[in-house]
């Protein structure tokens, strides 16, 4: 067999068998049961609350979660853009690296903030290694984050009526302590070994076999790098990311990187199976997931694989596939896979150039990001596949003629209400910001934004809007987008796209766990079965396709037809 | 809101103590014991040292060439080109470049270039050719250096990394290991 193909096969087929216990440990932490770190963690999570005045143990209503959540990244926004518009004269700075301008260190500090990491900077002349230290404590936290909005979800699905639903901080405090430190330390260390730097030396000159003189930047990278993989934040140390041979060494360590881009997102699933003690409703929700995803997967790696039609016509031979942009360690097949690992779960890291993809893994790039739900972001991505949920439960009771219910819990018109403008709101920030754009550059042609004339001119924008409300944070890079416009524009895309896919479903699990539950009878729409899982894999692929398949086949589809 | 932000200062102050401080720290200990002391490897001959994983520049005839780069292989500043597939002016320097190698490998047909010699890397910093990539360009190595074909060829072969343990992933050469085992050949 093909090695390329065989290396794919592994990485995705660890990600799955290592998920599933730490499924099962995610689930025991957030139920609060005995787990192997209690006696290292407890002391210290202890103390934390202890100093920060918080009692963990006191239950929260829906509202008062959010507010919890909303208070603590105000904080962290605020303290990261005093970070990196201070950076030139705060200490760690070896390389001498400017400060930020006010509109990019908004953007980044939010972009971090919400998980998303677009990054608007190169990582070598843009931070200092106090910025990047700052950033990563962002991975961190803002992972952990969203992995509580989904522990408040999973406490509201369980069978009973209520308003107190566990404590925001102990949720919090624990998903970064327990979960995402522990992964990320066994991460790094891996890391280390095979040869991504971590030091707090500057650059280093190195005199080339030829005779020039270069200088190599260097850091404490790969601290940062596993956690950026494994709290789905994305945001590389280097410029390139992953696709740097500081960041991502070696075959090894890119199956690593990108397991860990898989890791979390599917142990959530299996955790939700183990927290609730209903596995199939965990396998159906797998199921849709696992298949929205080997959907997407398998013609990008062909398409990768086959390389560049155009560049064919010309004579030369290309046996390793479409190489513009990868690098020869990797491989057109692992770099296939890598590019929708990273957008269908709202990492955003890449180990390749997605801009010189070929046009139609291009669009299933940028489909993995609409749909953010086929495994997702650490915590989130489960939120968006609840949305999806409560729209085909309303639908399928419709359909029936039933009311429609979840978890023996009536859903009633507002709660669809929510679920709708959930729903809707990522194709109007996505086509709006896109028109918008678009409309500047009909009227300001001589805008130096767009690195590619026509069709993929047009993805580079669709791209970024995409990338920023999925808090993905890949781009086509081609995209020149550190300037006022694009810093602001996807800036707001960026809070909007983060924080209302998480109020709206929070609102609506807590809505639904203050109604009185009915037992399970023969009337009950059963939501762990196989035609259940068709119908919301059916909602994600019509919502999905009415929305944006008029401005995908104005980008991608066009490309590739005129190719 | 107001009862959340003084919990969540403190909290905050006390997670970036443990995630950044006091997990940098460990790491950087750590590190300590890892080759080249967590500062990436290095490969070393006749006392002097380069690192093994960032790629360089190589277009003298007398070594065999490294894949173009976007940024000049400036390790302290990769990028991509990020042209896009179809990109006409891409396609023209793509063209370029087949035009340049074909002077340069008199006896070398269009079809034998493998596309990596020919595109930019990812990171503009890649270490790495194709086994392809290498053989084609041995006749011209080996007559720039005065050195029988047969010599250079094997030494490609020897310098052919396979699969990570033959199962997973590509094939590849190191260009820098490569050059300096050729240096190496000619002052023995």
């Amino acid at each position: 067999m093909n090695t390329e193909l065989s290396g794919v096969l592994a990485i995705f087929l660890i990600a799955v068998l290592l998920a599933i216990p730490l499924g099962r440990y995610i689930a025991r932490v957030y139920l609060g049961e005995r787990t192997l770190l209690d006696p290292i963690l407890g002391p210290v999570e202890n103390l934390f609350f202890r100093l920060s005045r918080i009692d963990n143990s006191r239950e929260m209503t829906w509202q008062e979660h959010l507010k919890a959540l909303l208070s603590i990244n105000l904080v962290w926004f605020l303290f990261t853009m005093f970070i990196l518009m201070n950076m030139a004269w705060l200490p760690l700075n070896p390389d001498g690296n400017p400060s930020m301008t006010p509109d990019l260190a908004f953007n980044t500090s939010i972009s971090f903030v919400v998980n998303c990491n677009l990054q608007h900077y190169s990582g070598e002349t843009g931070l200092s290694y106090l910025g990047q230290l700052s950033l990563m404590f962002q991975q961190f936290v803002s992972a952990g984050t969203g992995m509580a909005a989904a522990a408040i979800v999973f406490n509201t699905l369980r069978a009973r009526q209520t308003t107190g639903l566990g404590n925001f901080w102990d949720y919090f405090a624990k998903s970064t302590t327990r979960i995402l430190l522990p992964v990320a330390f066994i991460g790094a260390l891996v890391l280390i070994f095979r040869g991504s730097p971590m030091t707090f030396e500057g650059k280093d000159t190195m005199i080339t076999l030829q005779g020039d003189t270069v200088q190599v930047s260097s850091g404490p990278a790969a601290g940062m790098i596993a956690i950026k993989q494994a709290g789905t934040n994305g945001g590389g140390y280097y410029g390139v990311n992953s696709a740097h041979p500081l960041e991502n060494p070696d075959y090894l360590t890119n199956m690593i990187e990108n397991i860990l881009i898989l890791l979390i997102p599917i142990a959530m699933v299996f955790a939700l199976g183990f927290y609730l003690k209903r596995r199939k409703l965990a396998w159906m929700v797998m199921g849709v997931m696992t298949l929205g995803y080997l959907l997407l997967l398998a013609p990008t790696v062909y398409f990768e694989m086959n390389g560049n039609p155009a560049i064919s016509q010309m004579g030369v031979s290309e046996p390793t596939g479409s190489m513009e942009g990868k690098e020869i360690r990797h491989g057109a097949a692992a770099s296939a896979l890598w590019a929708i690992s990273t957008t269908v779960t709202s990492n955003g890291s890449v180990n390749a150039m997605h801009d010189s993809t070929m046009p139609l893994s291009g669009m299933h790039e940028m489909l993995g990001m609409m749909v953010n739900s086929f495994y997702g972001g650490v915590g989130v991505g489960f939120l968006n596949f609840y949305i999806f949920i409560i729209i085909a439960v309303f639908i399928s009771g419709l359909m029936v003629g039933r009311t429609p219910e979840f978890m023996g819990k009536k859903v009633e018109a507002r709660e669809v209400k929510i679920a709708m403008f959930t729903a809707l709101l990522s194709p109007l920030l996505i086509m709006g910001g896109t028109a918008l754009a678009a409309w500047m550059m009909v009227h300001y042609p001589s805008l130096p934004w767009l690195n590619n004339p026509g069709f993929h001119g047009f993805s580079e924008m669709l791209y970024e809007y995409t990338s920023s409300n999925a808090n993905n944070g890949s781009g086509f890079e081609g995209l020149g987008d550190n300037n006022p416009f694009w810093n602001i524009s996807t800036g707001i895309v960026l809070i909007l796209g983060r924080f209302i896919p998480i109020i709206g479903p929070v609102a609506i699990a807590g809505l639904l766990a203050g109604k009185k539950y009915i037992p399970e009878s023969a009337g009950t729409l059963k939501t762990d079965t196989l035609t259940f899982g068709i119908m919301v894999f059916s909602v994600i692929f019509i919502v999905t396709a009415l929305c944006y398949f008029p401005a995908l086949a104005l980008g991608p589809l066009a490309e590739y037809f005129s190719m | 809101m107001r009862t959340h932000i003084l919990p969540s200062i403190i909290l905050t102050a006390l997670m970036l103590v443990l995630c950044t401080v006091i997990y940098s720290v460990i790491l950087w200990g750590v590190a300590q014991a890892a080759p080249n002391q967590g500062k990436g490897f290095v490969v070393e001959q006749n006392g002097k040292t380069w690192y093994a994983n960032v790629g360089q520049t190589f277009d003298d005839d007398r070594y065999f060439w490294s894949r173009p780069s976007a940024v000049g292989y400036n390790a302290a500043g990769s990028a991509g080109s990020n042209k896009g597939p179809g990109n006409a002016d891409y396609l023209a320097q793509v063209q370029a470049r087949i035009d340049t190698f074909l002077v340069h490998h008199p006896g070398i047909g269009k079809s034998q270039i493998p596309s990596d010699l020919v595109t930019a890397s990812g990171s503009g910093l890649d270490p790495h050719i194709s086994p392809q990539g290498a053989r084609v360009q041995v006749a011209r190595v080996a007559r720039v250096r005065n050195l029988p074909e047969t010599q250079v060829r094997e030494l490609v072969e020897q310098h052919v990394e396979g699969p990570w343990f033959g199962l997973f992933g590509p094939s590849r050469v190191n260009v820098l290991k490569l050059n300096l085992a050729l240096d190496n050949l000619v002052s023995h």
